[in-house]
């Protein structure tokens, strides 16, 4: 067995990671495409053409509106990659920064982060929607802060863990010994030496974010109409189970092929990364 | 020993009281008073008084934080503003649904997922391996709401076998009861399995390259007897540890997939309370879907002092 030392000859050679990327790179090409263009607006109703199969015109048919489906199931992209990268935003920044200061201060500090990210375990991000919606009404805007809540104690957590192990090396050691300050050590070895764990988990946590907002979409506590969402279409798909059966398995199949892009892509960077941590096969 | 108990029993203490603070202040926040949302914009002031006097939502915030607690300790969970009758009847109902389904979910998900993680281990990098990864990437990728839809569409307008949604009741007797919930507890229980499936590979993988499972081997154990004696027990604290993030996440889950098949649960009430403006249940339903996950927590922490006494020795 030949080993490829470089960057892209190992990513060429490692099948999650090129079927991750290709599905990836799919979904946001995908989004990309809808900006500027769709094959009809998702916006038009067209009452009379409702429930069509595919055809030349409608591609993947028309829902109970005359949405044209495969116009909406482009859209649907969007609106989980802005909910999915705000979302994850959200957690990785306040979860970063979080989980390096504990494991820089250590002390009570550190003991109170894990037990404040303790603690945020006993809300999951649909009992936070919940609470959110029950207090400002139904929207977009509630999934995102739930599911960006959601994720801060978990990078929080992989932060100051990582960090620990960077903590303990001679190199910071020696940073520390020539009198560097631990906000200076923490941002020049520290954080670059945990980034390419935290971006295999940013990419796990997006497939996840991507999942948590299709689920309240469909349940209603999440993109509003008319805005389409993956989530959404789920939801009226299934009003219409027994007229038009075929209408529950585009937006179901893409948000599972986002989320399959997005795990695979996750392992493919974590093995390609750090080898270290590899999955032991 | 007891002193690893009463520790962790305090956590666990402490941490609901928190989780009880936190959801009555958010919901505290919440606009207007509940007589105002009850009476609606139009209603003349002395009403909306009265109202808030016999609602008890006049009082001062932390008398009623405290009256909330106190009532939730002896079993009083106020009364729905929506529906004039106790909380904790509504609540009731709904366990009676919710409790079962989370639970034969969970042991689906535990039967499948522990037989395909050991099966994958034992064959590990052959076809059976690559087939049960490969098959288990696309389970944990499947929404299981849409994997409910899916099912609903084979067994229930497809063959007809099933029912598409809808719960009898458990007067109905125990058969039609649990029909009903089959095609909810599989698809909650799949994407599950998925994930279990992948850990306890992981898991048994980790402690077969271990010098004791070598020395079991050495001393003339068949591949079998050494996993049942030395390697499951040995890779159970992984596997516990993500059971129990399952179980909190199949409660969860409960709420997605009950509105799929219109099950009357804990998921349906606090939707149609959530629409109804219904404080009370939302803010009960909420502590006690919270209460369990740090529950499942607590007794998972309790378990790893019995699977490894060592961890609990660190512990103190």
């Amino acid at each position: 067995m030949t080993t490829a030392t470089t960057f892209p000859a190992r990513a060429a050679g490692h099948w999650s990671f090129l079927v991750g990327g290709a599905l990836t790179l799919a979904l946001l090409i995908a989004a990309g495409v809808s900006l500027l263009w769709t094959p009809v607006s998702p916006y038009v109703i067209d009452v009379p053409n409702k429930l069509q199969l595919p055809s030349a015109q409608h591609w993947l048919g028309t829902d109970a509106l005359g949405h044209d489906v495969f116009s909406m199931l482009l859209v649907g992209a969007q609106n989980s990659i802005l909910v999915g990268v705000i979302a994850v935003s959200i957690g990785f920044s306040i979860g970063t920064a979080l989980g390096a200061l504990a494991a820089a201060r250590g002390g009570w500090l550190e003991e109170a982060v894990m037990r404040l990210s303790d603690f945020a375990f006993a809300f999951p991000a649909i009992l936070t929607a919940i609470m959110l919606t029950a207090l400002l009404g139904p929207g977009i805007v509630n999934s995102i802060l739930a599911i960006g809540i959601f994720n801060i104690p978990i990078f929080a957590r992989v932060t100051r863990g990582s960090a620990k192990a960077v903590w303990a090396r001679d190199f910071v050691l020696a940073a520390r010994a020539v009198g560097r300050d631990r906000f200076g050590i923490t941002v020049t070895h520290v954080l670059p030496n945990v980034l390419s764990i935290l971006i295999v988990q940013a990419t796990i946590q997006f497939a996840s974010a991507i999942l948590w907002e299709a689920a309240l979409s469909y349940l209603g506590l999440g993109t509003q109409p008319p805005q389409p969402s993956w989530g959404r279409m789920l939801n009226d798909a299934q009003a219409q189970l027994f007229q038009a059966p075929w209408l529950a398995i585009p937006p179901g199949l893409a948000i599972m092929l986002a989320v399959l892009g997005l795990n695979l892509l996750g392992d493919g960077l974590r093995d390609l990364l750090d080898p270290r941590l590899a999955r032991r096969r | 020993m007891s002193a690893f108990l009463l520790k962790r029993f305090a956590s666990f203490l402490a941490t609901l009281a928190c989780a009880s603070l936190v959801i009555f202040l958010v919901l505290e926040v919440l606009p207007g008073n509940a007589a105002e949302v009850i009476l609606g914009p139009e209603a003349p002031p002395e009403t909306v008084a009265a109202l808030a006097k016999k609602l008890g939502v006049d009082r001062p915030p932390l008398a009623r934080y405290l009256g909330w607690v106190e009532g939730m300790a002896e079993g009083d969970f106020g009364t729905s503003y929506a529906y004039g009758t106790p909380a904790a009847a509504l609540i009731d109902q709904s366990l009676a649904l919710t409790i079962p389904l989370a639970l034969i979910a969970m042991a689906l998900n535990t039967a499948l997922g522990l037989a395909l993680g050991i099966f994958a281990a034992a064959r590990h990098n052959r076809f059976g391996d690559v087939a049960v990864m490969a098959l288990s990437q696309i389970g944990i990728a499947i929404p299981s709401f849409w994997f409910a839809i899916l099912l609903i569409l084979l067994f229930a307008v497809g063959l007809g076998w099933l029912p598409a949604g809808g719960f009898p009741g458990w007067s109905a007797g125990l058969w039609p009861g649990l029909r009903a919930l089959i095609l909810p507890a599989v698809s909650l229980a799949i994407v599950q399995s998925a994930i279990l499936a992948r850990v306890t590979r992981s898991a048994v993988l980790d402690v077969l390259r271990e010098d004791f499972v070598r020395t079991a081997r050495a001393k003339g154990l068949s591949e079998g007897q050494a996993l049942r004696r030395h390697v499951l027990r040995n890779a159970l604290i992984p596997i516990v540890t993500i059971m129990g993030l399952q179980f909190s996440n199949l409660l969860v889950l409960t709420i997605v997939v009950e509105n799929v098949f219109y099950l009357p649960g804990l998921g349906r009430l606090i939707l149609n309370s959530i629409a109804n403006r219904d404080v009370v249940v939302v803010r009960d339903v909420v502590m006690l879907l919270a209460a369990m996950v740090v529950a499942v927590n607590f007794v998972v922490d309790l378990l790893y002092a019995a699977i490894d006494p060592r961890l609990k020795l660190r512990d103190l």
